[in-house]
């Protein structure tokens, strides 16, 4: 039994969020290889040969890799996939976007966002936005997933030796083409990597209004959220989405500002560590989710506490806004 | 140019799902069913093509049980022009049904076929990548803008930390994100004239596929809830909470 892990990557450095579908892979119980398919990704390659439990980086360098392009990752991973029993990526959009094409190449199902191993061929995976658990077996010969980053802890970035090889495929399909890509740099961390997370819903009423948010996240050195209905109302962008169609996320503390608390948005924060509610309807359903909940009016509350974080000298950074 | 829309029935978007408590599955009888919000707004998508001349003709595929013609008749009342049913009763997964659609799209050839990114049934999001890996296609998941020009597209896609535009040839397969449109209400007049549409029936072995389960689902149980915990006074209550209890700042 082994695994390979597609990796996922910028050319220049790992994604944490692979290292997440390396512990999975681990898990399985067999060797555990990753593939880094890249353009100019020596360094990247280097790294993933540090990763703790790492047997062997497949390291493919051709510019058609350069943007990941399902087109021509896919047939690149099954060429290699031959050795191995199972297939793993983190479920980002990356791994979501690439998989299910590895999957059909290789005439197998693919099993989504698996929150729990049960055995190689059984996994737990949530279905109905995390209302309800499936326990699944898998009956093809091989087993290509997608991780639920927050289920895995991730594999130690460092202490590994693994070797590099060189890895080729066919290259560029021309069935398609990177034209831009417009990413948000705030700053701050991102949010599947946040160990603090500070979100805002359609309590905050504007997107100007986030800069309350912001203020309690620069003291606290944590990412910036928001429900779908602050998104969907154009207050903030949508890849600040935390919820079962943004991004699910679990980080050691979760503050929900004017957040009602839907299934939707729960489905997307519901394994935080810990999380508080601060919002004026005391009966609004994200209090049932709460380890500490303040029924309050944000207005009022978002000022105090950037206060009172910085007269007991919690505040990393203070912000001169 | 033609366009194939797949669409799927799944319960409605705002129905608090149970499971059921043998563990086989979630409740579904007596439950409302919907099109699943993913896929109406790849109909959407395919109506407002044929309204700017670029599509010619707009055809909505559905696999499933007789009650899958609900849904069919739903997407021609946003605008489909006429319906494809793959009927059975056999429970698809997302392979199976990317090959049906491969052999519908075979029979029909279409320039491009618009799925959902994913059902809110089962959370796949697999379907659509499927489908283009079988027809050698390229795919633009979870796309927020399309645009085309000829035989070129040009579609941008909501990725992890912003947007990314790809450019690809058609034929190609877009799956629909939740910003590329918002779904018009079908008028009356409109559900009206769906019922006078065509819907043409198949079975999956009129079509050489065998949907046969390669997933076995074992058990379906309710996740692990979460308890809620105490209310605080005000924030210097939130904030010493906070560090001395949870631990979690400081």
């Amino acid at each position: 039994m082994s695994a390979l892990v597609i990796a996922e990557h910028d050319n220049k450095s790992l994604k944490r969020a692979t290292l997440h579908a390396v512990t999975a892979a681990k898990a399985l119980g067999g060797e555990v290889d990753l593939l880094v398919a890249g353009a100019g990704a020596q360094g990247v390659a280097a790294q993933a040969a540090k990763v703790a439990g790492v047997r062997k980086v497949l390291h493919a360098d051709d510019p058609a890799y350069g943007h990941g392009l399902a087109e021509n990752m896919a047939p690149l991973a099954v060429g290699l996939a031959g050795g191995y029993t199972h297939l793993l990526a983190t479920a980002t959009t990356f791994g979501k976007n690439l998989m299910p094409r590895i999957a059909a190449l290789l005439d197998v199902a693919q099993i989504s966002e698996i929150s729990q191993i049960i055995s190689p061929d059984t996994f737990v995976r949530p279905t109905y936005a995390g209302n309800a658990m499936a326990t699944v077996q898998s009956l093809d010969a091989k087993r290509v997933i997608t991780v639920r980053a927050t289920a895995f802890e991730p594999a130690a970035a460092d202490g590994g030796n693994a070797t590099i090889e060189a890895a080729s495929g066919a290259g560029d399909k021309g069935l398609s083409r990177f034209v831009k890509a417009e990413l948000a740099n705030t700053g701050r961390p991102e949010l599947t990597s946040a160990r603090i997370i500070v979100s805002g819903g359609r309590g905050m009423q504007s997107g100007e209004n986030f800069k309350l948010i912001e203020a309690i996240a620069d003291r606290l050195g944590a990412g910036v959220g928001a429900s779908r209905a602050a998104v969907d109302a154009g207050f903030v962008p949508n890849d600040y989405q935390v919820g079962q169609t943004g991004k699910v996320v679990a980080p050691d503390l979760y503050v929900a500002v004017g957040i009602s608390g839907a299934i939707q948005h729960l489905a997307g924060m519901k394994d935080s560590k810990v999380i508080v509610a601060i919002n004026k309807d005391a009966e609004a359903p994200i209090f049932q989710v709460a380890d500490y909940g303040l029924v309050a009016d944000l207005f009022k509350a978002l000022p105090e506490l950037a206060a009172e974080l910085d007269k007991q000298g919690l505040s990393k950074n203070k912000p001169s806004s | 140019m033609k366009v194939l829309v797949a669409v799927k029935r799944t319960i409605d978007a705002n129905v608090k799902v149970r499971v059921k408590a043998d563990g086989t599955g979630v409740e579904t009888a007596n439950v409302k069913m919907a099109m699943n919000p993913f896929c109406e707004i790849a109909i959407e998508e395919a109506v407002r093509l044929r309204e700017a001349n670029i599509a010619s003709e707009v055809i909505a595929v559905s696999a499933g049980p007789q009650a899958v013609q609900e849904t069919l008749r739903s997407a021609l009342a946003i605008g489909a022009d006429r319906a494809i049913h793959v009927v059975t009763d056999v429970a698809l997964q997302p392979l199976a049904i990317a090959k049906l659609l491969r052999a519908i799209a075979a029979k029909e050839q279409p320039k491009l076929i618009i799925l959902g990114k994913q059902a809110i049934d089962d959370d796949n999001n697999q379907t659509g990548q499927m489908l283009a890996a079988l027809l050698d296609w390229p795919q633009a998941t979870f796309a927020s803008k399309l645009k085309i020009e000829g035989d070129d597209a040009e579609v941008t896609r909501e990725v992890d930390g912003g947007l990314e535009t790809i450019a690809i040839k058609l034929p190609a397969i877009v799956t629909t994100d939740l910003r590329l449109n918002e779904p018009r209400y079908a008028s009356l007049p409109n559900i009206m004239k769906a019922k006078k549409k065509t819907i043409d029936t198949l079975k999956p072995e009129d079509l050489g596929v065998d949907v046969t389960p390669r997933l076995n689902v074992l058990k379906v149980e309710e996740p692990a809830r979460r308890k809620g915990g105490v209310k605080v006074a005000d924030v210097a209550e939130l904030v010493s909470k906070l560090r001395s209890e949870a631990k979690v700042i400081g």
